[in-house]
């Protein structure tokens, strides 16, 4: 297996406490950027580094941190987004809740190099016992002095606070957020402004996702440079998989980014390859909005390259015959599974999370549910294929937050790839709506 | 001030405003639509998204067109700028896409609908709608609830644009109500039945784009068309006191504030004004009130001096020849 970045102690018994955190290591950043290092030398670093946000968008954080304004007599805030709600996600809440002390390290380094005197950490309502973790590491860390007033008598203070969200998928956005986070409905805010220049109470504020800060430390003590040289091309670093679906093996890996999606599915070092033997059927690589491959394009891209885990690779061929990286979550289908259903099943989870603020998510998302519904059931139209296409089409790009593109990608995605599925559905309602019946024509086509 | 080119006019405007504001200083038809939009609200706009239009030159110095659609309410212009509106095949089909969607789940109940002839969403869809629908499951529906005793709340037709909240929030004082909920089961309601009692509260109804929220002194006594506009004023201790009235013979039927081309109020009027002075002896009479908004009203005319004009002015001369002679 590759480098270890994140998890290197993952395993070690304790490593929750903060004794045996230091023992391994734990802290080494801090006290390095903070006796050592401006907090322009951190940024320096972490630009160099090519680290790119994990939480799916994949900006460089680097690019991000430079952005931050910082006028005078105004405090900065950095947040971290640890809202982790994607379907197929689940790193996060596996990271935090092993390791609780990496993600408080990050967040002092990241809080000293963007000159922020309090941060936050907005953590999924759901993950109350995370919270718990978080808040004992937190409090270990104000008795050991590394948070609080003069941090190691470096001169620097910082408060860090961990607050629960209510438990809303939109509030993992960054501006839906920070509103959350003042205590408002977590609605997305119209942007420009950024919150780079207008965040978190009307002050400048990063948001990074919790994968993110927490490799902060790593590009701290061993240098950007040494970060930069792992990985492939401008997808640098490791990056924390979840795999979940129909494989032998599901979990969380950490990956140096680069290694080719047909190793991930069919390694014993990672998934493990499908379960009972069966044929791989379609791939959702980066968590459930983003397009979903059937096996050919996802072992290969559309020019007959082998696809690799790395966010080129992954997006080549835009969305005609790719896909995303998005947040890891690696989802697996077998030959077993109903492609209608699945998407049915997404727009389900978009109309519900949808906030509603903005008329062609709010009405559309509600909208391709109720027409996949009724396709799945039996009850579905010819026509509706092309409906499903069409308002996939009118909610893209026209919406506030990326939740409408989020809703949309999924379902003209899986129309795209799987329309004799879909077809099969609408032309034979009873034969598809018999229990544990499945379409297998696209398999054919697959492996011819 | 920075100048920007929106469908190929050449406007100069304060630097700071927002393209929709440029658009209008323009005028006519290449104004786009708003309907969450609303200049004195802080903080409106953004939501409804029939605004849209595509920045094709961002700026003089950075002339990148920008990626999406962007909505031209909230979006500021900058020097050189390149706006198209209705030039641009993209923008008009992504505005019929939102009319579309905001209709699935509106009843279309005008024909019993007391906004039905001045509803900016009625206007939007027979300039932008399409006339068929593609939706063919069950629509949203929801009770009527009784804001106290002068609003009615009409959620079903509600498009949720979020105005009377920053009504509630910025003309008025304690709001009450609010947006529960998420999604498309979102809705405006006070938690749990409370009653709007404000003296402002009833600005509400002006800035409703649709029907959602009504003047229970008004309801269903009377079709807007069939009323007459008159401008009129008061001596009112709280507001301004300059509002329009809607009579029809002696009868004062409805109170509302003054609202320009863009159906955007003036001055915000009182309760007092608006529900209580219902008589003409309460007001100071100015004159036929001007509608150049998109109003039934404004096709009438009836504010020129009718004069003698034959019916069909320009009568071909045989069809003069064939009229029975006397």
């Amino acid at each position: 297996m590759g480098l270890k970045i994140l998890t290197e102690h993952i395993n070690v018994p304790g490593i929750e406490t903060l004794e045996v955190y230091r023992k391994h290591g734990g802290y080494k950043s801090v006290e390095k950027a903070l006796k050592t290092m401006s907090p322009d030398e951190v940024v320096e670093e972490v630009k160099t580094s090519g680290l790119r946000g994990r939480g799916g968008a994949g900006f460089p954080t680097g690019m991000k941190w430079s952005f931050l304004a910082k006028p005078e007599g105004v405090p900065r805030y950095l947040v971290c987004n640890a809202d982790e709600s994607e379907p197929g996600t689940f790193k996060d809440r596996w990271f935090m809740e092993k390791n609780p002390h990496a993600l408080v390290e990050g967040m002092i380094t990241s809080s000293y190099a963007l000159g922020a005197n309090t941060s936050y950490i907005y953590i999924r309502g759901e993950l109350l016992f995370v919270l718990r973790i978080l808040e004992k590491a937190i409090a270990e860390a104000y008795a050991a002095g590394l948070l609080g007033k003069n941090i190691l008598g470096s001169g620097y203070d910082l408060d860090l606070h961990v607050a629960p969200g209510g438990g809303a998928y939109i509030c993992g956005e960054e501006t839906a957020l920070l509103e959350s986070l003042e205590g408002k409905r977590g609605n997305p805010r119209n942007k420009p402004p950024f919150p780079a220049v207008k965040g978190l109470f009307q002050c400048p504020t990063v948001v990074n996702n919790v994968e993110t800060i927490a490799s902060v430390p790593w590009i701290v003590n061993n240098t950007g440079a040494e970060y930069a040289k792992v990985g492939v091309g401008r997808s640098t670093g490791t990056k924390l998989i979840s795999a979940s679906g129909n494989i032998n093996n599901p979990g969380v890996f950490e990956i140096e980014l680069g290694v080719p999606v047909e190793e991930f599915i069919y390694s014993d070092q990672y998934c493990g390859g499908i379960w009972n033997g069966k044929q791989l059927k379609a791939v959702v690589p980066g968590g459930s909005s983003v397009p979903i491959l059937p096996a050919n394009l996802i072992l290969k891209t559309a020019a007959g390259e082998d696809r690799l885990m790395t966010y080129e690779s992954l997006s080549d061929g835009g969305f005609v015959s790719g896909s995303m990286l998005g947040s890891g979550a690696f989802i697996v289908f077998d030959e077993d599974q109903c492609i209608v259903r699945n998407t049915w099943n997404y727009a389900r989870f978009y109309h519900h999370e949808s906030c509603g603020q903005c008329s062609p998510c709010r009405e559309g998302t509600g909208w391709m549910e109720k027409v996949l519904h009724r396709i799945e059931y039996g009850h579905g139209h010819q026509q509706d294929i092309d409906l499903l296409v069409s308002v996939a089409k009118q909610i893209e790009g026209n919406t506030i937050c990326p939740l409408g593109d989020a809703a949309a990608w999924p379902v003209a995605s899986a129309v795209r790839h799987f329309r004799d599925e879909f077809e099969w559905h609408i032309k034979h309602p009873k034969e598809a709506t018999a229990p544990g019946a499945v379409y297998r024509g696209q398999l054919d086509a697959v492996t011819a | 001030m920075v100048k920007i080119t929106f469908d190929g006019i050449e406007v100069e405007v304060e630097e700071g405003t927002t393209i929709l504001q440029a658009a209008r200083k323009i005028g006519g038809d290449v104004v786009p639509p708003a309907m969450c939009f609303y200049t004195p609200l802080k903080g409106s706009g953004g939501k409804c998204r029939v605004c849209l239009v595509k920045v094709a030159q961002g700026s003089a110095k950075d002339p990148r067109p920008m990626p999406k659609l962007v909505a031209s309410c909230i979006t500021q212009v900058q020097d050189g700028m390149v706006v198209e509106n209705t030039t641009n095949e993209d923008v008009l089909n992504a505005r019929k896409g939102i009319v579309e969607m905001l209709l699935i789940n509106h009843p279309l109940d005008c024909p019993v609908c007391d906004q039905a002839g001045e509803c900016d969403l009625q206007n939007l869809s027979y300039e932008h709608g399409v006339s068929a629908t593609r939706y063919e499951e069950e629509r949203r529906t929801f009770n009527k609830v009784d804001l106290g005793p002068y609003i009615q709340l009409h959620m079903t037709r509600c498009i949720l644009c979020y105005r009377c909240v920053y009504t509630a929030d910025q003309i008025a004082e304690n709001r009450v109500h609010g947006v529960l909920g998420r999604g498309d089961a979102a809705e405006i309601g006070t938690y749990i039945e409370n009653v709007i009692d404000n003296e402002f509260s009833g600005n509400v109804i002006d800035v409703c784009p649709v029907g959602a929220l009504t003047d229970k002194t008004w309801r269903f006594k009377n079709r807007v068309w069939f009323t007459k506009p008159m401008d009129a004023h008061r001596d009112c201790p709280t507001c301004s006191g300059k509002v329009t009235l809607w009579t029809r013979g002696e009868e004062v039927l409805r109170v509302t504030a003054r609202k320009d081309q863009y159906a955007e109020v003036e001055e915000f009027i009182c309760n007092t004004c608006r529900f209580d002075k219902k008589e003409v002896k309460d007001w100071t009479i100015e004159g036929p009130r001007h509608i150049d908004r998109g109003s039934v009203i404004s096709a009438n005319h009836y504010e020129l001096p009718v004069v003698n004009v034959p019916i069909v002015p320009n009568l071909p001369v045989s069809t003069k020849k064939n009229l029975p002679q006397e």
